[in-house]
């Protein structure tokens, strides 16, 4: 069972039609029972990150996330769900994040476009678990704001768009995507697979 | 680097498939969902559904059609059409959309455009901008109700206003192009992209795999729509993006 934190922000149909896609029973729910009973969890989100780390508080989630997160089960923020997981946000205003990754959360500056919106290819950085038997392609973005994680080794995948964008992160049990896994077509697909993949070994692994 | 995007446009009518040409006359090519999951095998890169229902039954359909494209397709998709406020954006983001569009209702009240990018984010909201050359003016001016209402207002001015008031992107509509296949209006295109610092679609005039590297190339454009050239099979994507290829335009 693959919890999908509902705190109110964003598209949680698709993600959790992905995951049933994949095979795998998705719940979405805002109940910190079901989510910590779950073998993984997905932070989604759509929205400002002032609003959703709001919404976390008062629904007392952030706990719950946090906690989910110390249980070494794995946890993947996707698009606003990945930023929130690191220290600090500049989106109107300065607002503090969950704190899981080092790092900050800043708004693309330079004259290009902005949002960051359409298909751009990934780049593997370093070997991780989540890229496992895949070919880097083509995945869906659309952001405004991008992480720069202070720990290089956190950052697993990048895109370009006039500078290095992370694209993927993670440490341990805690992964983020930039992009929309669930909109990315095959490869988005494929990577949501791997996650759900080391979901099902993590709770193998507990079982065992 | 970031690929151009190729997006087709299903006109929907009480859950029904249907193109305008011109915007008037309306011809039916069938299930949305049906036709959405085969535009994202052949390597559509996003989708519209515009709801031209006229009726509550009609736009309760739309919610219905939303949601199950949502769980059929694996990229993203936009719903725009008699979209009036918050409520109703959120209805369809939480159906699965992944962005709203909004075109009168922008223009009757832009407060909107602040409202929905404030809650659910600028990169959901799309606005529409219909418009069309006026000789008088030397520019184009806004259309609304389907390109049907001359609004008195600059396109190349809401487009900014647009932006400023936090749409995360414009669909640019030519009036003078749509419905002819002769291509995109270039001039039209060019002015508003390089007159914002959002992404432009251009929509209207699509006839050939070449008008597409035209608009990208010179129009500037971010992404292109079409309708019916895609819908009764005159190109397809595949050949639009192998042609694009071939001239040096990066897509996915």
């Amino acid at each position: 069972m693959i919890a999908i934190i509902d705190y109110g922000m964003g598209n949680l149909h698709s993600v959790s039609k992905a995951v049933e896609r994949l095979g795998r029973e998705a719940v979405v729910t805002s109940s910190p029972e079901a989510i910590l009973a779950a073998d993984g969890a997905i932070l989604p989100g759509v929205g400002a990150f002032g609003d959703a780390m709001r919404n976390l508080r008062e629904t007392g989630l952030d706990a719950t996330v946090k906690a989910f997160a110390a249980t070494g089960k794995p946890l993947l923020g996707i698009c606003l769900g990945m930023q929130l997981l690191f220290d600090e946000s500049e989106e109107h205003g300065t607002h503090e994040g969950l704190g899981l990754l080092p790092g900050r959360v800043v708004r693309f500056q330079g004259n290009y476009k902005v949002p960051h919106m359409g298909w751009n290819e990934l780049s593997f950085l370093q070997d991780s678990p989540l890229f496992e038997g895949l070919t880097p392609g083509h995945v869906y973005f659309v952001h405004s704001y991008h992480a720069l994680p202070e720990r290089r080794e956190d950052l697993l995948a990048t895109t370009d768009y006039h500078q290095p964008v992370s694209a993927i992160v993670g440490r341990g049990s805690v992964f983020g995507m930039q992009f929309h896994p669930e909109k990315s077509g095959e490869l988005g697909m494929a990577l949501l697979g791997r996650f759900v993949a080391l979901v099902d070994a993590a709770a193998g692994d507990r079982a065992g | 680097m970031l690929a151009k995007r190729i997006i087709p446009c299903l006109d929907v009518k009480d859950g029904r498939v249907v193109k305008g040409v011109n915007f008037v006359n309306l011809r039916d090519a069938g299930d949305p969902v049906e036709l959405a999951a085969i535009y994202d095998r052949e390597g559509a890169d996003e989708l519209v559904f515009l709801d031209i229902s006229a009726s509550v039954e009609g736009r309760a359909t739309m919610i219905e059609v939303v949601r199950r494209t949502a769980g059929e397709i694996t990229i993203p998709f936009t719903v725009g059409g008699g979209i009036s406020s918050v409520d109703d954006m959120k209805r369809l983001l939480r159906a699965g959309a992944d962005k709203i569009g909004i075109n009168t209702a922008a223009i009757r009240q832009p407060g909107l455009i602040e409202d929905g990018a404030r809650m659910f984010g600028a990169q959901c909201i799309v606005v529409a901008i219909d418009a069309k050359f006026n000789a008088e003016w030397g520019e184009w001016e806004v259309f609304t109700h389907g390109g049907r209402n001359p609004t008195g207002i600059k396109a190349l001015e809401w487009a900014k206003e647009a932006e400023r008031r936090g749409a995360g992107e414009l669909l640019l509509t030519s009036m003078d192009a749509d419905g002819t296949k002769d291509g995109f209006d270039l001039a039209l295109t060019k002015a508003v992209s390089g007159s914002v610092g959002i992404p432009v679609i251009a929509s209207g005039g699509a006839g050939n795999a070449g008008h597409f590297a035209d608009v990208f190339a010179e129009g500037q454009a971010d992404a292109a729509l079409a309708a019916s050239i895609f819908h009764y099979k005159e190109v397809t994507i595949r050949e639009v993006k192998d042609a694009l290829r071939t001239q040096g335009v990066n897509v996915r």
